[in-house]
């Protein structure tokens, strides 16, 4: 087991390695440059040439790439060019909101899509297990910002019932536990539409994988010795249908970071999905780089954390 | 049973096709699909008006008898556009499904025929690129190279093939080890023409069904790049770019025409094609994780 550890942590690091190569030469292939737009126009030409000297513009760019990552361990990001603020405070300000819309996303989904994919699954060809066929048919063909426009059209502009956009009602100043809940009121859509998808991919794979493990032999084993119904799918199949889950959950969480550009663009949710898009608009390379590069980081460890828990579900895997 | 060769063999072509004609949601995939490709090409004969025919004085109407379904903020017909629009999204998720499937089945192939160091070094090159965020990439390339329809085709392929590189490896890895490629081998058969004549047939369900989500798949991502601006670009018309007029508060609120249509031709596209490739793997292969 540990030296399955190292090994896939060992793995992990050479590929973190190659992600920030890549995102730097795509950053330094891109058309402007970091470098030029950090400084006041107004400054002489030889001044000028005198700080792209010590920012380290003439440098090759194996040194510059040496000097990024140097930072990135020391924790300086850089400069953003839009912000004018260091670019860990600008992910800072806005990294807790996406955490806030994505937990609630994933919760959501985890819990309706769960327990309907064991519903089907038990109740194959049931009306039940039909009805929850089309509808996750329909979450995964639906674009998902149509769907947040249909509901910000329907909810929130004839019937009134939730705020438009944004994340506090502006303006209300509300404090304490008002906040809270203006928060939670404008949270609910796009938590939604974030977890649609989710849902409905989710829910196919528990069915499936359900379905899958009822075939065997252990199971008619464990019927056979008259247990109770509920006792052989929640006992015996659902432990044993855990594992594929597993991963597809885990991948959900590179999917948050995806969906959440829209969803927060569509919301106005002053998040990191929103501030990616607006920072690859506006060139603010530092940020981009940031982001690209944090966001690798939280897919490579969820990717890693699901590889590990599969050894804790299932005794079977044995790390060789 | 109907016997369709003259020797008295059912081929496994016609037992797929007989199950997959028995899938109800299927059929009405087949159908939406055929009725949307024919509209769309078609789109000349069908209307009246041009592309972008511009009608200043008709602008944002609401559907009346002369525009079935309206005007745009230039006055031009959304139903025309729509039917043009349908070229270019069904263009680009069958264009940028084909390139997916040449990168991603001859370098899978690749990796699991030849094995060893070859393996290794291109999974880790799919391990590199699946880790990105793929909307995040998607966009931040759109913003680099401009938006268009042909490179918006190559962003989504060469984001997407990672996922049939590994499936057909998966695969290949498994078929190679049968006693018919021992058989191959001994008979002195070049590696490239195992590949290609033993090994890929047995990997034609797989391939087939991962086509079928990669053209729904396709369609979707360019709704959502079209719709940020980062995708075709007007005054051609696709589903995404006409969508994004709902970005717009007044189009969201009061001119339904200009943005549902949109989003339901983008739905009802996918969600076919998605019961098409769900009766298309039943039919070929249940046992298929794709």
């Amino acid at each position: 087991m540990t030296r399955y550890l190292i090994r896939r942590l060992a793995q992990s690091i050479l590929i973190l390695f190659c992600v920030t190569v890549i995102v730097f030469l795509f950053i330094n292939l891109a058309p402007g440059d970091p470098y030029t737009q950090r400084l006041d126009p107004s400054v002489s030409a030889e001044v000028r040439e005198e700080m792209l000297q010590k920012m380290g513009y003439y440098d090759p760019v194996p040194i510059k790439y040496f000097k990024w990552i140097r930072d990135v361990f020391r924790g300086d990001f850089g400069y953003s060019i839009k912000y004018k603020k260091p670019v860990w405070d600008v992910i800072c300000e806005r990294l807790p909101n996406t955490v806030l819309m994505g937990a609630g996303a994933l919760i959501l989904s985890t819990a309706i899509a769960i327990p309907a994919g064991k519903t089907s699954a038990t109740k194959r060809n049931s009306v039940f297990d039909y009805m929850g066929t089309v509808l996750s048919f329909i979450g995964i063909s639906i674009p998902a910002f149509f769907f947040g426009l249909l509901l910000i059209k329907w909810l929130s502009f004839d019937l009134k019932i939730f705020p438009i956009s944004g994340m506090v009602t502006v303006g209300a100043g509300y404090q304490g536990w008002d906040f809270i809940k203006d928060v939670a009121w404008h949270l609910v859509l796009p938590t939604v539409v974030l977890a649609l998808l989710q849902t409905a991919t989710l829910m196919r794979y528990t069915r499936s994988s359900m379905l899958e493990v009822f075939d065997h032999d252990y199971i008619r084993t464990a019927r056979a010795k008259g247990l109770s119904e509920a006792v052989v799918v929640n006992k015996h199949a659902f432990k044993n249908a855990l594992i594929p889950i597993i991963t597809v959950l885990s991948m959900q969480i590179p999917t948050i970071f995806s969906g959440a550009v829209l969803t927060e663009t569509i919301f106005v949710w002053p998040g990191i999905g929103r501030l990616s898009y607006t920072a690859i608009l506006d060139r603010d390379y530092p940020l981009i780089m940031a982001l690209l590069l944090m966001t690798t980081v939280i897919i490579l460890l969820s990717n890693l954390i699901a590889d590990l828990l599969y050894a804790v579900i299932d005794p079977r895997i044995r790390y060789e | 049973m109907k016997k369709d060769t003259d020797n008295g063999t059912v081929s496994l072509g016609s037992i797929a096709w007989r199950r997959f004609r028995k899938n109800k949601l299927a059929m009405f995939g087949v159908v939406v699909i055929a009725l949307l490709i024919l509209m769309s090409v078609c789109a000349p004969v069908l209307t009246t008006y041009g592309r972008d025919d511009i009608d200043l004085y008709n602008i944002e109407a609401a559907p009346n008898s002369d525009h079935l379904l309206g005007t745009d903020e230039l006055g031009r017909d959304v139903l025309t556009r729509l039917l043009y629009g349908g070229r270019v999204s069904l263009t680009v998720g069958l264009l940028a499904s084909v390139f997916e499937i040449i990168i991603g089945v001859s370098v899978g192939a690749i990796a699991g025929f030849y094995g060893g160091k070859v393996d290794s070094l291109i999974m880790r090159i799919t391990d590199v690129i699946m880790c990105f965020p793929f909307f995040v990439v998607a966009i931040a390339l759109a913003a680099m190279i401009g938006p268009s329809m042909m490179n918006l085709i190559f962003i989504i392929a060469i984001l997407e093939w990672t996922k049939i590189a590994r499936i057909v490896r998966a695969e290949v890895l498994s078929i190679k080890e049968r006693d018919f490629i021992q058989a191959a081998r001994s008979m002195g058969l070049s590696k490239m023409e195992i590949i290609i004549k033993h090994v890929l047939p047995n990997t034609f369900a797989s391939i087939m069904v991962f086509a079928t989500l990669a053209i729904a798949n396709g369609i979707l991502t360019e709704a959502a790049l079209s719709f940020l601006g980062l995708g075709v670009r007007p005054p051609q018309p696709s589903w995404g770019n006409m969508l994004s007029a709902a970005q717009s508060m007044r189009v969201l609120q009061y001119e339904w025409w200009m943005w549902i249509p949109q989003g339901f031709l983008v739905f009802i596209t996918v969600i076919s094609i998605n019961f098409l490739g769900d009766g298309l793997r039943d039919a070929l292969d249940p046992k298929l994780k794709i």
